[in-house]
C-alpha cells in the first residue's frame, strides 16, 4: 500500500495581524508553520502504516521554497519522503489551479491506495483542495473522516463527522481521505526524527516537470478572482449598562428584552 | 418547456426531509434570479422525497428538478456529484448554490473539478454585479479578520457553498406555482452507507436554537457552565461556547460558536465573558438580538450587543436564573 499526505504551510494563525491601511496580512516577522489540521493527516498517515502496512508514506505540498519546512516536519513525525512542488508560475493559484498541480505532483510519484489531507488550511480555509485532488485522480472522496476502521481487499471503512453524529461509510481503494481534527492527537517528534527530517533531500518539482499546460497553472489557471478585502463592521446601536448601578435594573432590562423576543420564562426543554 | 441557465440551489435532505438550509438558499437565490431576470430552480435528489418539491416551490422556486430513487436515500458522494453533474451539463446554470454543511461541502469540490470550474467555500453574503452579471461571492478570509469579495469571470456555473443560517428563508406562499421536472439519470454508486451513528443529543442542535447561552473565558471555569446550562434549559434554549472556553475543555468542541465553529441565528443570543473576538462575531452576529454580559466596558462584544451590561458574570447569571425562577 502506498500513501500520499498534502501538507501546506501556513502563516501561524495566532500571530497573524492586519495591516490597518491596506487590510492585508502582515507577513513579515510571522512565523509559518504546517498547517495544524494537516498533522493530523500526517499522523494518521502513520498510524495506517502501523496498523495495515504500507510500502511508503510520501508528503507533497505546493508553495515557495520555504515551505519545505512544512515537508520537515512532516518527515520529522515518520513520512518516508517529501516534494516540493514550487515554481514562479504556481502564484496566485486558486483552489482549482492548486489541485491541479498538486494532483499532476502525485501522478508524478505513481499510484497511491490511499491520499490525506487535512480538513481545511487556516488560511484558505475552503477545504476543497484535497477533495479535488482526489476526483482529478478518480479516486473514492471521503471528507471529514473521523476514523478509519479498516482497510483490506481493495476497499476502506470510515467514519465521517457529519451533523448530527457519525456515518460509517464503506469505498473501494483507492481513496481520497480529508480528515477532522477528532481523529487523533498528533505525535510528538522524537529527537531523531527531527535530526533525519533535517538532514533529508527534499526535491523541488517546477511546472516544465508536471503534464500539466502552463495556461492551467497559478493565477492564469484559476477561475476565481479576489476582487476586495474589506473589514467586517458590525456595529449595533444597543444600551450598555452597568449591574453596579442596580443589579436589579439590569435583571429588569433583560427580561424585557426576553419577553420583547417572546422567550418565555420556564419555555420549552428542547 | 423546461428552461435552462438561470440560478440553482441544491436542496439537502436529512432523515427524508428537505432541511431547512434548503429554503435559505432558495431566499439568496430569489434575490440573485430576480437581479438577473432568469428562473430560479432547485435541484432535489434523495428517496420518497417527490412530494415535497412542492415546498421548494413555496419558498421561492420556480422550477424544481427532482431526482427521486431508492439508491438516493443516503447520501453517497460519488452518485451525488455524478446526478447533479449529469443535470447541470444538460441544464447548463448560471449559477449553483449549495449548503456549506458537510454534504454541501463534500459534494460541491467533487463538481467544480467535472465541471472546470470556480468554487468559492463558506460564503456569508451574495450578489450581483449588475454590469457584467457576475455573482458576487462575499467571505470571511484570514480568520475572519476581512471580508473578502470573489469573483468567478471564467468557468460555468459560478458556484460556492453558503453558510448556513446566513440568510432566513421566505415565507411559504403556497399560492406560488411552479414547474416540477422529473430526471432519471444513472444513480448507481460503488459506496455503500453502512450505518449512521446519532450522536448523544443535550437540547437542540445550535444551529436550531431560539435561544443560545454562550459562554467564555470569563466564565472562569467548567463547573461555571453548569448554571449556563440552568439558564439555557429555563429559557429553552441551548448552550454554546467561545473558542476559549473549548480550548480550556469547559465546553464541548461542538458548542463553538464563530469562525472554526458554528454559525448561528437565535432569536436571543447571550454572551457572558465573551470579549467578543471577530472570529467569535463571524459566526454569531447575525443573531437577531445579542445581549452581552462583561466585566470590561471596553470589550469589542458590547458593540454588537443590543443590550449590554458591564458586570460579572458569574453574579449576573445566577441572580437572572433566581429572577426567572420567582
Ligand atoms: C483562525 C482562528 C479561528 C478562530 N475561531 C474562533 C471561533 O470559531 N470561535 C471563537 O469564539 N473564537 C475563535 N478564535 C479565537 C478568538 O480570536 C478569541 O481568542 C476567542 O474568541 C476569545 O474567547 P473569549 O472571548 O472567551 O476569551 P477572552 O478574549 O479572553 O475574553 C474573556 C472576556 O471575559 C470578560 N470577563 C472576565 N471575567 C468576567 C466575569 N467574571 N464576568 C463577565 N465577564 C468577564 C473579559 O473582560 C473578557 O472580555 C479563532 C482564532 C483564530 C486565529
Ligand atoms: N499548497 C498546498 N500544498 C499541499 N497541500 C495543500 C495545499 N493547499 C491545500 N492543501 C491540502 O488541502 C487541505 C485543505 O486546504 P484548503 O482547501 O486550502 O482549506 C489542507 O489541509 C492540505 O492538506
Amino acid at each position: 500500500m502506498r500513501v500520499a499526505v498534502l501538507v501546506k504551510q501556513v502563516p501561524a494563525t495566532e500571530d497573524v495581524r492586519i495591516d490597518d491601511a491596506t487590510g492585508t496580512m502582515i507577513r513579515e516577522g510571522v512565523e509559518a508553520e504546517l498547517n495544524p489540521l494537516d498533522l493530523h493527516a500526517v499522523e494518521e498517515a502513520v498510524r495506517l502504516r502501523e496498523r495495515f502496512g504500507a510500502s511508503e508514506i510520501v508528503a507533497l505540498s505546493m508553495g515557495p521554497p520555504r515551505a519545505a519546512k512544512a515537508l520537515r516536519s512532516a518527515l520529522a513525525m515518520g513520512c518516508d519522503r517529501g516534494v516540493l512542488l514550487s515554481d514562479a508560475k504556481f502564484a496566485g493559484s486558486d483552489t482549482l489551479a492548486t489541485a491541479r498541480t498538486l494532483a499532476s505532483g502525485l501522478r508524478r510519484e505513481g499510484a497511491f491506495d490511499l491520499v490525506l489531507s487535512g480538513e481545511r488550511a487556516t488560511d484558505g480555509e475552503t477545504g476543497q483542495v484535497g477533495p479535488a485532488v482526489g476526483r482529478i485522480l478518480g479516486m473514492s472522496p471521503l471528507a471529514f473522516v473521523s476514523a478509519v476502521e479498516s482497510v483490506g481487499d481493495g476497499r476502506i471503512v470510515v467514519r465521517r463527522a457529519v451533523e448530527g453524529g457519525h456515518e460509517r461509510v464503506e469505498a473501494p481503494l483507492p481513496a481520497m481521505l480529508s480528515v477532522v481534527k477528532e481523529i487523533n492527537v498528533p505525535r510528538l517528534c522524537t529527537l531523531g526524527g527531527r535530526m533525519r527530517a533535517r538532514r533529508a533531500e527534499i526535491p523541488v518539482v517546477g511546472a516544465a516537470e508536471l503534464d500539466i499546460s502552463d495556461d492551467r497553472l497559478g493565477l492564469a489557471g484559476s477561475p476565481t478572482r479576489v476582487v476586495r478585502v474589506s473589514y467586517p463592521h458590525v456595529v449595533r446601536k444597543g444600551r450598555v449598562l452597568s449591574a453596579k448601578d442596580g443589579l436589579d435594573a439590569a435583571l429588569d432590562e433583560i427580561l424585557g428584552v426576553l419577553e420583547s423576543r417572546g422567550i418565555a420564562r420556564g419555555g420549552e426543554r428542547a | 418547456m423546461i428552461e435552462s441557465g438561470g440560478v440553482w440551489t441544491l436542496s439537502e435532505v436529512r432523515g427524508g426531509l428537505v432541511h431547512q438550509v434548503s429554503y435559505e438558499l432558495l431566499a439568496w437565490g430569489r434575490d440573485l434570479a430576480d437581479v438577473l431576470g432568469t428562473p430560479l430552480s432547485a435541484v432535489l435528489m434523495g428517496h420518497g422525497v417527490a412530494g415535497q418539491a412542492e415546498g421548494l416551490v413555496a419558498h421561492g422556486a420556480d422550477q424544481v428538478y427532482v431526482v427521486d430513487s431508492p439508491e438516493l436515500a443516503d447520501f453517497l458522494p460519488d452518485s451525488f456529484a455524478r446526478v447533479l453533474g449529469d443535470l447541470v451539463s444538460r441544464h447548463r446554470p448560471e449559477i449553483l448554490i449549495a449548503s456549506a454543511t458537510s454534504t454541501g461541502r463534500a459534494l460541491m469540490p467533487l463538481l467544480f473539478v467535472d465541471a472546470d470550474t470556480g468554487l468559492t467555500a463558506d460564503c456569508t453574503e451574495l450578489s450581483i454585479e449588475t454590469d457584467e452579471r457576475l455573482l458576487l461571492q462575499t467571505r470571511p478570509a484570514i480568520g475572519g479578520n476581512v471580508m473578502a469579495d470573489i469573483r468567478t469571470p471564467l468557468g460555468r456555473p459560478q458556484m460556492c457553498t453558503v453558510r448556513p443560517r446566513s440568510r432566513r428563508p421566505l415565507p411559504e406562499d403556497r399560492s406560488r406555482t411552479g414547474r416540477i421536472v422529473e430526471e432519471t439519470p444513472d444513480v448507481s454508486s460503488v459506496m455503500r452507507l453502512l450505518e449512521f451513528l446519532p450522536e448523544k443529543k443535550v437540547g437542540a442542535p445550535l444551529q436550531d436554537a431560539e435561544v443560545i447561552v454562550s459562554g467564555g473565558r470569563g466564565m472562569k471555569g467548567a463547573r461555571n457552565f453548569a448554571m449556563l446550562e440552568e439558564l439555557a434549559a429555563l429559557l429553552g434554549g441551548s448552550v454554546g461556547a467561545s473558542r476559549a472556553a473549548v480550548d480550556m475543555n469547559w465546553a464541548p468542541y461542538s458548542s463553538q460558536v464563530g469562525l472554526s465553529g458554528k454559525s448561528v441565528t437565535p432569536k436571543v443570543y447571550i454572551a457572558c465573558g465573551i470579549s467578543g473576538a471577530v472570529q467569535h462575531l463571524a459566526g454569531m452576529s447575525a443573531s437577531d438580538t445579542v445581549i452581552a454580559i462583561n466585566t470590561d466596558p471596553e470589550a469589542a462584544i458590547f458593540r454588537v450587543a443590543d443590550l449590554g451590561i458591564v458586570g460579572d458574570a458569574l453574579e449576573v447569571v445566577p441572580a437572572l436564573i433566581g429572577r426567572l425562577r420567582s
